[in-house]
């Protein structure tokens, strides 16, 4: 096998990204790249799977291969980095990811409870990926004066009570 | 009791718009920076070490001298950078999402000062990756300055350019500490880099780089509005200025407060201007003064000012102002196992100490919390716990970097001052306090 060939090697299923998709991907690497010294292509590996994963919803392995490609790095660094941090998912999560906080400032507000309170609602438990929801318990999210709190996709909820909780729940087609 | 005279960094926080550039410049924003670029970069240095501002990221260190270990372009002529942490994950703290979310261009004005006096002509701003607001309301300003031409070829309109860059993590708390933060930086996993040597000399891409907080850079734009004598008398001992703390847990009224360097521990929980105290009947446990590495305090050791240095007869730390308060009611072990799990879950894995050992801690507590612990256990606890980094005193960590010490200094300290605690549950086999561990405000309603 030629070298580099598995980082090259053409996509067997549909292609991994829209026209618009793939636009909004080539401008996005191209602006990422100019924040670095043109000899450390590599150092926008987060920003680009960052970027990858909100086109994607995850981190498809031929995505990983074409950020590898563009900056000009093998796929085993893509997923060394794409495998150490928890906000990355290199398996396709569900359509709504809950990280709840159950660090100590947000234990002592209840924290423990709302996350039983949510496995219950969810029909769910914290470290599950289903289809719908994957809930899982996260570590301080620097929302301790507004203790308990969680993210969804991302997007922060504090000072939550049960009707808070409820109501949010019910957004989430 | 210690009076804020003046605030510094939440001074503007309640003006209408100042996370914009009009709302900022309205009130004189930029001026501080204009000023104090007119002073030659050495200058600039001077003044900072005067204003004694020290590190609010946790280690307190002063932030002059910090700079000064630059070395000169003559001795090193490669590109220097400025970087800034606000990768803010440690437990219970929360103060720099605020900065970013009220004040971006407070932080931004900061940035171009150090910038200037360090020679630096890129600033990353690592921020935390799970600060989807505030990374948002920072990229706007940065396009917004950007724009305005306060950043790019001509920074404030002098033959110097800047460019300034928002880089979000992705979920590690290990890239807050400054080494594995670089390593982010440069596109890798966050594993943390033996120093010496330091990086000041061999940084990000193997430059010269200063890792300062985000507290510490908002303060500067105040130190030249006001002069670095202002500032420094502001403070206490040898800590200028104020700080921002947050009060967590069993207190009436939690939250994110400037106070005097001054202010004690005792005064944070019960002054009607901060965590208004307890609720009836209840009182003061146990406290970690300082985010969940600091070692923990009892209920008798609240007298502390919150000052850099009060904490070390205490053997304790002001660490990043992140105070967790623990009623009488809640379970001290409970406590513990919830730190220890973070630190086991967070470890990097590149040190077998910190690897095997905060795993192995978390394991033993879960196991004594559930009823299950033996004779013999905190003897292990507190072995494997002195493996990782001895206390007292902190700071002769095992490790390259200090999530060892961070791990095994919560351990010790909730041991040994809560040691019939743990004892008890033991001898019961059970947690005394049964399903209701959290303390008073423990059930989720």
């Amino acid at each position: 096998m030629k070298q580099g060939a598995s980082t090259n090697r053409p996509a067997m299923s549909d292609p991994l990204f829209t026209p618009d998709e793939q636009k909004h991907f080539d401008a996005g690497i191209a602006e990422l790249l100019s924040h670095y010294p043109v000899d450390r292509k590599s150092a926008a590996m987060l920003p680009a799977l960052r970027l990858l994963q909100t086109l994607k919803g995850w981190l498809p392995p031929e995505g990983l291969k074409l950020v590898a490609s563009r900056l000009e790095t093998t796929v085993e660094r893509c997923y060394e980095v794409a495998t150490f941090y928890v906000m990355f998912h290199t398996k396709k999560p569900g359509k709504y990811v809950i990280d709840v906080c159950t660090n100590l400032a947000c234990a002592l507000r209840g924290a423990e409870g709302m996350l039983a309170y949510l496995e219950q609602k969810l029909a769910t438990k914290a470290g599950e990926n289903g289809e719908k929801y994957f809930l899982r318990e996260t570590e301080c999210l620097a929302s301790c004066g507004t203790a308990p709190c969680l993210q969804v996709n991302e997007d922060h909820h504090e000072s939550l009570t049960k009707a808070k909780v409820d109501a949010l729940l019910e957004k989430l087609a | 009791m210690s009076v804020l005279s003046e605030k510094v960094i939440t001074r503007d926080w309640e003006r209408p718009n100042q996370n914009t550039l009009a709302g900022y410049k309205a009130n004189g924003g930029y001026k501080a920076a204009m000023k104090a670029l007119e002073l030659p970069p050495a200058a600039i240095t001077d003044e900072v070490k005067k204003s004694q501002l020290r590190g609010r990221g946790g280690a307190g260190f002063p932030t002059g001298l910090k700079w000064s270990f630059v070395p000169s372009l003559e001795k090193n002529p490669k590109p220097r950078y400025l970087a800034i942490n606000a990768d803010e994950s440690e437990p219970g703290t929360a103060k720099d999402r605020f900065i970013l979310e009220k004040d971006p261009h407070l932080l931004l004005e900061g940035i171009a000062i150090a910038c200037y006096a360090l020679g630096a002509h890129t600033c990353y701003i690592y921020s935390r990756g799970e600060f989807k607001y505030p990374s948002a309301v920072l990229d706007k300003a940065i396009a917004e300055a950007t724009a305005d031409g306060i950043f790019g070829k001509k920074l404030l309109g002098r033959d110097f350019e800047l460019n300034v860059y928002q880089v979000r993590g992705a979920g590690a708390y290990i890239c807050g500490e400054e080494t594995a933060l670089l390593e982010s930086l440069e596109g890798k996993k966050g594993w943390p880099r033996l120093k010496p040597p330091f990086p000041a000399v061999v940084g990000l891409f193997g430059c010269p780089t200063v890792v300062n907080n985000v507290e510490t850079i908002a303060s500067l734009p105040r130190i030249f509005e006001k002069g670095a004598e202002w500032f420094s008398k502001l403070g206490f001992g040898k800590s200028g200025g104020t700080r921002l703390v947050t009060v967590s847990g069993a207190v009436n009224r939690p939250g994110t407060y400037e106070v005097a360097m001054d202010t004690s521990l005792r005064e944070l929980i019960y002054d009607a201007a901060y965590g208004q105290g307890l609720p009836e009947g209840r009182t003061v446990k146990a406290c970690i003064p300082g985010g969940s590495s600091a070692p923990v305090l009892t209920g008798d050791e609240l007298d502390v000012k919150l000052e850099f240095d009060a904490f070390k007869p205490l053997q304790s730390m002001a660490g990043s102002g992140g105070v967790m308060v623990m009623d009488d009611t809640a379970c001290m072990v409970r406590c513990l196992w919830r730190v220890s799990r973070f630190y086991a879950e967070e470890s990097c894995g590149q040190c077998t100490p910190c690897r095997e050992g905060q795993p192995w801690m978390a394991r033993i507590l879960r196991k004594i919390e559930e009823g299950r612990g033996e004779r013999g256990d905190l003897d292990t606890l507190l072995g494997v716990a002195a493996a990782v980094a001895p206390w007292p005193p902190i700071g002769l960590g095992t490790t390259i970097c200090a999530l060892g010490d961070a791990g095994a200094l919560p351990v010790q300290s909730f041991v040994t001052k809560f040691r019939e605690d743990f004892e008890q549950h033991i001898r019961l086999r059970r947690c005394p306090k049964g399903d209701k561990p959290w303390g008073v405000f423990g059930d989720f309603k």
